[in-house]
Protein backbone atom coordinates (compact mmCIF):
# COMPACT_ATOMS: atom_id res chain seq x y z
CA UNK A 1 0.00 0.00 0.00
CA UNK A 2 2.81 2.84 1.01
CA UNK A 3 4.65 2.01 -1.78
CA UNK A 4 2.10 2.38 -4.22
CA UNK A 5 0.77 5.58 -2.92
CA UNK A 6 4.53 6.64 -2.70
CA UNK A 7 5.08 6.42 -6.62
CA UNK A 8 1.46 7.67 -7.27
CA UNK A 9 3.09 10.64 -5.19
CA UNK A 10 6.19 10.64 -6.89
CA UNK A 11 4.26 10.80 -10.62
CA UNK A 12 2.04 13.27 -9.41
CA UNK A 13 4.93 15.41 -8.29
CA UNK A 14 6.56 14.84 -11.52
CA UNK A 15 3.77 15.97 -13.74
CA UNK A 16 3.26 19.05 -11.41
CA UNK A 17 6.74 20.14 -12.04
CA UNK A 18 6.45 19.61 -16.00
CA UNK A 19 3.82 21.86 -15.96
CA UNK A 20 5.08 24.13 -13.06
CA UNK A 21 8.83 24.61 -13.70
CA UNK A 22 8.34 26.56 -17.12
CA UNK A 23 5.95 29.21 -15.55
CA UNK A 24 8.35 29.29 -12.39
CA UNK A 25 11.79 29.85 -14.53
CA UNK A 26 9.55 32.68 -16.91
CA UNK A 27 7.90 34.61 -13.68
CA UNK A 28 11.61 34.52 -11.86
CA UNK A 29 13.28 35.83 -15.05
CA UNK A 30 10.60 38.40 -15.05
CA UNK A 31 10.93 39.60 -11.55
CA UNK A 32 15.08 39.85 -12.59
CA UNK A 33 14.35 42.11 -15.20
CA UNK A 34 11.91 44.02 -13.60
CA UNK A 35 14.51 44.79 -10.65
CA UNK A 36 17.39 45.33 -13.49
CA UNK A 37 18.90 48.76 -13.71
CA UNK A 38 19.03 49.76 -16.92
CA UNK A 39 21.67 52.52 -17.96
CA UNK A 40 20.54 55.98 -18.59
CA UNK A 41 20.54 56.79 -22.56
CA UNK A 42 23.02 59.26 -23.41
CA UNK A 43 23.65 59.69 -19.72
CA UNK A 44 20.13 61.56 -19.21
CA UNK A 45 18.69 60.48 -15.99
CA UNK A 46 16.17 58.42 -16.13
CA UNK A 47 12.89 60.14 -14.89
CA UNK A 48 9.56 58.51 -15.20
CA UNK A 49 7.64 61.45 -14.84
CA UNK A 50 9.03 64.13 -17.04
CA UNK A 51 7.05 63.28 -19.84
CA UNK A 52 3.73 63.77 -17.91
CA UNK A 53 5.07 66.74 -16.75
CA UNK A 54 6.13 67.53 -19.87
CA UNK A 55 2.88 66.83 -21.37
CA UNK A 56 0.95 69.07 -18.01
CA UNK A 57 3.61 72.03 -19.31
CA UNK A 58 1.82 71.70 -22.61
CA UNK A 59 -1.36 71.58 -22.78
CA UNK A 60 -1.39 74.76 -20.49
CA UNK A 61 0.99 76.54 -23.14
CA UNK A 62 -1.57 74.71 -25.71
CA UNK A 63 -5.44 76.57 -23.44
CA UNK A 64 -3.04 80.15 -23.22
CA UNK A 65 -3.04 79.85 -27.27
CA UNK A 66 -5.77 78.55 -28.83
CA UNK A 67 -9.51 79.85 -28.59
CA UNK A 68 -11.64 78.66 -26.03
CA UNK A 69 -13.77 76.37 -27.96
CA UNK A 70 -11.10 75.36 -29.83
CA UNK A 71 -9.22 74.61 -26.29
CA UNK A 72 -12.84 73.18 -24.70
CA UNK A 73 -13.07 70.58 -28.25
CA UNK A 74 -9.51 69.50 -27.55
CA UNK A 75 -9.86 68.84 -23.85
CA UNK A 76 -13.18 66.97 -24.15
CA UNK A 77 -12.76 64.90 -27.64
CA UNK A 78 -9.09 64.59 -27.89
CA UNK A 79 -8.58 66.65 -31.25
CA UNK A 80 -8.73 70.18 -32.42
CA UNK A 81 -10.88 71.18 -35.35
CA UNK A 82 -9.45 74.57 -37.58
CA UNK A 83 -11.31 75.72 -40.40
CA UNK A 84 -9.33 75.83 -43.64
CA UNK A 85 -8.00 79.80 -44.79
CA UNK A 86 -7.00 79.11 -48.13
CA UNK A 87 -10.25 81.00 -49.32
CA UNK A 88 -10.15 83.87 -46.73
CA UNK A 89 -11.11 84.04 -43.45
CA UNK A 90 -13.90 82.00 -42.83
CA UNK A 91 -17.47 83.99 -40.98
CA UNK A 92 -18.85 83.13 -38.11
CA UNK A 93 -21.04 80.41 -39.59
CA UNK A 94 -18.09 78.84 -41.07
CA UNK A 95 -19.33 75.48 -42.29
CA UNK A 96 -21.46 77.57 -45.00
CA UNK A 97 -18.17 78.98 -46.57
CA UNK A 98 -15.08 76.97 -45.79
CA UNK A 99 -14.81 74.37 -48.61
CA UNK A 100 -12.48 72.14 -45.85
CA UNK A 101 -11.62 72.15 -42.34
CA UNK A 102 -8.98 70.08 -40.72
CA UNK A 103 -8.48 67.71 -37.62
CA UNK A 104 -5.51 68.15 -35.64
CA UNK A 105 -4.90 64.73 -33.67
CA UNK A 106 -1.75 64.41 -31.15
CA UNK A 107 1.08 62.51 -33.43
CA UNK A 108 -1.12 61.53 -36.45
CA UNK A 109 -1.92 63.37 -40.04
CA UNK A 110 -3.78 66.63 -39.85
CA UNK A 111 -7.02 64.95 -41.76
CA UNK A 112 -8.82 67.48 -43.94
CA UNK A 113 -12.83 66.97 -44.38
CA UNK A 114 -15.69 68.87 -46.23
CA UNK A 115 -17.33 70.28 -43.55
CA UNK A 116 -20.58 70.67 -45.13
CA UNK A 117 -20.42 67.22 -46.07
CA UNK A 118 -18.88 64.78 -43.95
CA UNK A 119 -16.78 63.65 -46.50
CA UNK A 120 -12.81 62.71 -45.77
CA UNK A 121 -10.66 64.64 -48.59
CA UNK A 122 -6.91 63.55 -47.37
CA UNK A 123 -4.34 62.70 -45.29
CA UNK A 124 -1.52 65.33 -44.76
CA UNK A 125 1.31 63.49 -42.77
CA UNK A 126 3.64 65.93 -41.13
CA UNK A 127 5.65 65.60 -38.20
CA UNK A 128 7.76 68.03 -35.84
CA UNK A 129 11.39 66.34 -35.36
CA UNK A 130 13.64 67.80 -32.82
CA UNK A 131 17.24 66.44 -34.12
CA UNK A 132 18.90 67.76 -31.11
CA UNK A 133 16.87 65.18 -29.13
CA UNK A 134 17.93 67.88 -26.12
CA UNK A 135 15.77 64.83 -23.53
CA UNK A 136 16.44 62.08 -25.34
CA UNK A 137 13.27 62.16 -27.52
CA UNK A 138 12.45 63.81 -30.66
CA UNK A 139 8.93 63.75 -29.89
CA UNK A 140 6.72 66.87 -28.88
CA UNK A 141 4.72 66.06 -26.25
CA UNK A 142 1.06 65.26 -27.12
CA UNK A 143 -0.02 68.87 -26.88
CA UNK A 144 2.71 70.55 -28.29
CA UNK A 145 2.33 68.91 -31.24
CA UNK A 146 -1.31 69.84 -31.87
CA UNK A 147 -0.01 73.45 -31.18
CA UNK A 148 2.50 73.09 -33.40
CA UNK A 149 0.05 72.16 -36.47
CA UNK A 150 -2.79 74.34 -34.68
CA UNK A 151 0.07 77.40 -35.10
CA UNK A 152 1.67 76.19 -38.99
CA UNK A 153 -2.15 75.70 -40.02
CA UNK A 154 -3.71 79.41 -38.68
CA UNK A 155 -0.36 80.91 -39.45
CA UNK A 156 0.61 79.77 -42.83
CA UNK A 157 -1.45 76.70 -44.19
CA UNK A 158 -0.17 76.36 -47.20
CA UNK A 159 3.87 76.62 -46.02
CA UNK A 160 2.73 73.67 -43.66
CA UNK A 161 0.97 71.81 -46.36
CA UNK A 162 3.75 72.12 -48.88
CA UNK A 163 6.37 70.37 -46.19
CA UNK A 164 3.28 67.49 -45.40
CA UNK A 165 3.08 64.12 -47.21
CA UNK A 166 -0.22 63.85 -48.55
CA UNK A 167 -2.05 60.54 -48.68
CA UNK A 168 -5.84 59.18 -49.50
CA UNK A 169 -7.70 58.69 -46.43
CA UNK A 170 -7.43 55.74 -44.15
CA UNK A 171 -3.72 55.47 -44.72
CA UNK A 172 -3.07 56.00 -40.85
CA UNK A 173 -6.26 56.71 -39.42
CA UNK A 174 -9.48 54.62 -39.76
CA UNK A 175 -12.16 56.39 -41.20
CA UNK A 176 -14.41 55.05 -39.33
CA UNK A 177 -12.79 56.50 -36.46
CA UNK A 178 -12.71 60.20 -38.29
CA UNK A 179 -16.66 59.39 -38.63
CA UNK A 180 -17.43 58.78 -35.05
CA UNK A 181 -15.25 61.73 -34.20
CA UNK A 182 -17.23 64.03 -36.78
CA UNK A 183 -20.52 62.72 -35.22
CA UNK A 184 -19.01 63.45 -31.24
CA UNK A 185 -17.98 66.73 -32.55
CA UNK A 186 -22.33 67.60 -33.85
CA UNK A 187 -22.91 66.43 -30.65
CA UNK A 188 -20.83 67.99 -28.32
CA UNK A 189 -21.38 71.39 -30.43
CA UNK A 190 -24.89 71.11 -30.04
CA UNK A 191 -24.77 70.55 -26.38
CA UNK A 192 -22.55 72.95 -26.13
CA UNK A 193 -25.00 75.24 -27.80
CA UNK A 194 -27.48 74.56 -25.93
CA UNK A 195 -25.71 76.00 -22.76
CA UNK A 196 -25.39 79.24 -24.58
CA UNK A 197 -21.55 78.73 -25.42
CA UNK A 198 -19.70 81.67 -26.97
CA UNK A 199 -19.36 81.42 -30.84
CA UNK A 200 -15.80 81.08 -32.15
CA UNK A 201 -15.72 84.88 -32.11
CA UNK A 202 -16.82 85.39 -28.94
CA UNK A 203 -20.70 86.08 -29.51
CA UNK A 204 -23.09 84.06 -27.81
CA UNK A 205 -24.82 81.00 -29.48
CA UNK A 206 -28.59 82.31 -29.90
CA UNK A 207 -30.92 79.47 -28.22
CA UNK B 1 8.88 73.81 -27.21
CA UNK B 2 11.33 70.93 -26.09
CA UNK B 3 10.51 67.03 -27.00
CA UNK B 4 10.57 65.33 -23.35
CA UNK B 5 10.32 68.92 -21.55
CA UNK B 6 7.20 71.04 -23.43
CA UNK B 7 7.51 74.96 -22.46
CA UNK B 8 11.68 76.34 -22.16
CA UNK B 9 12.08 80.15 -21.64
CA UNK B 10 14.59 80.99 -23.72
CA UNK B 11 15.14 84.44 -23.48
CA UNK B 12 12.59 87.63 -22.29
CA UNK B 13 13.45 91.36 -22.51
CA UNK B 14 11.46 95.06 -23.41
CA UNK B 15 11.97 95.62 -27.15
CA UNK B 16 12.13 99.15 -26.22
CA UNK B 17 15.37 98.60 -24.47
CA UNK B 18 18.28 98.81 -27.13
CA UNK B 19 20.54 95.99 -25.43
CA UNK B 20 17.54 93.82 -24.56
CA UNK B 21 16.07 94.02 -28.38
CA UNK B 22 19.79 92.95 -29.54
CA UNK B 23 19.60 90.24 -27.05
CA UNK B 24 16.08 89.03 -28.50
CA UNK B 25 17.06 89.38 -32.00
CA UNK B 26 20.70 87.50 -31.91
CA UNK B 27 18.46 84.45 -29.69
CA UNK B 28 15.54 84.72 -32.67
CA UNK B 29 18.13 84.27 -35.18
CA UNK B 30 19.91 81.63 -33.19
CA UNK B 31 16.21 79.61 -32.68
CA UNK B 32 16.35 79.68 -36.70
CA UNK B 33 19.44 78.73 -37.77
CA UNK B 34 19.25 76.28 -35.74
CA UNK B 35 16.27 75.08 -37.72
CA UNK B 36 13.34 75.67 -35.64
CA UNK B 37 10.22 78.03 -37.14
CA UNK B 38 8.78 80.76 -34.99
CA UNK B 39 5.28 81.98 -34.18
CA UNK B 40 3.22 84.70 -32.45
CA UNK B 41 0.05 84.04 -30.79
CA UNK B 42 -2.30 86.89 -31.89
CA UNK B 43 -5.85 87.95 -31.35
CA UNK B 44 -7.73 89.29 -34.17
CA UNK B 45 -9.14 92.89 -33.56
CA UNK B 46 -12.22 92.53 -35.28
CA UNK B 47 -13.52 89.09 -34.43
CA UNK B 48 -11.54 88.51 -31.13
CA UNK B 49 -10.17 85.09 -32.59
CA UNK B 50 -7.08 83.52 -31.80
CA UNK B 51 -4.86 82.38 -34.40
CA UNK B 52 -1.09 82.39 -34.79
CA UNK B 53 1.49 84.68 -37.26
CA UNK B 54 4.36 82.55 -38.58
CA UNK B 55 7.59 85.04 -38.35
CA UNK B 56 10.09 84.49 -40.68
CA UNK B 57 12.70 87.57 -39.37
CA UNK B 58 12.22 89.70 -36.32
CA UNK B 59 11.14 92.38 -38.24
CA UNK B 60 8.04 89.88 -39.00
CA UNK B 61 7.36 89.94 -35.01
CA UNK B 62 4.84 92.42 -33.66
CA UNK B 63 6.18 95.02 -31.56
CA UNK B 64 3.84 94.59 -29.18
CA UNK B 65 4.22 90.31 -28.81
CA UNK B 66 3.52 89.17 -25.51
CA UNK B 67 5.68 86.13 -26.73
CA UNK B 68 7.25 83.96 -29.71
CA UNK B 69 7.04 80.14 -29.59
CA UNK B 70 9.64 78.16 -31.48
CA UNK B 71 9.05 74.78 -32.39
CA UNK B 72 10.73 72.52 -34.34
CA UNK B 73 9.96 72.80 -38.24
CA UNK B 74 7.46 70.39 -39.95
CA UNK B 75 8.85 67.72 -42.10
CA UNK B 76 6.96 65.67 -44.72
CA UNK B 77 5.41 62.27 -42.04
CA UNK B 78 5.37 58.36 -42.83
Amino acid sequence: MVPALAATGIVIVALLGELLLPRIEETVTRFRARRRCLPAEDGLELDPGRDRRAEARARLLLKSCVNDEEWEMYRDLGFIRVWSMATGRPSVKATDDAPYAYLIYPHKPILAFAPQTGRLLSEHCVEFPDDTRPYGSDRLPDSDDVLAKWMALTGDEQRLLDEANMHLPGRQIDPRQVKRDLWRLRQWERARARVGAPLRDGRAVPS
Amino acid sequence: MRPGHGEVLIAEGDVEVRAEEELLIAEFSRQLDSGMWAAVPTTDARSGRREAQMARSFDEVPRDAERVIFFPRASGGQ
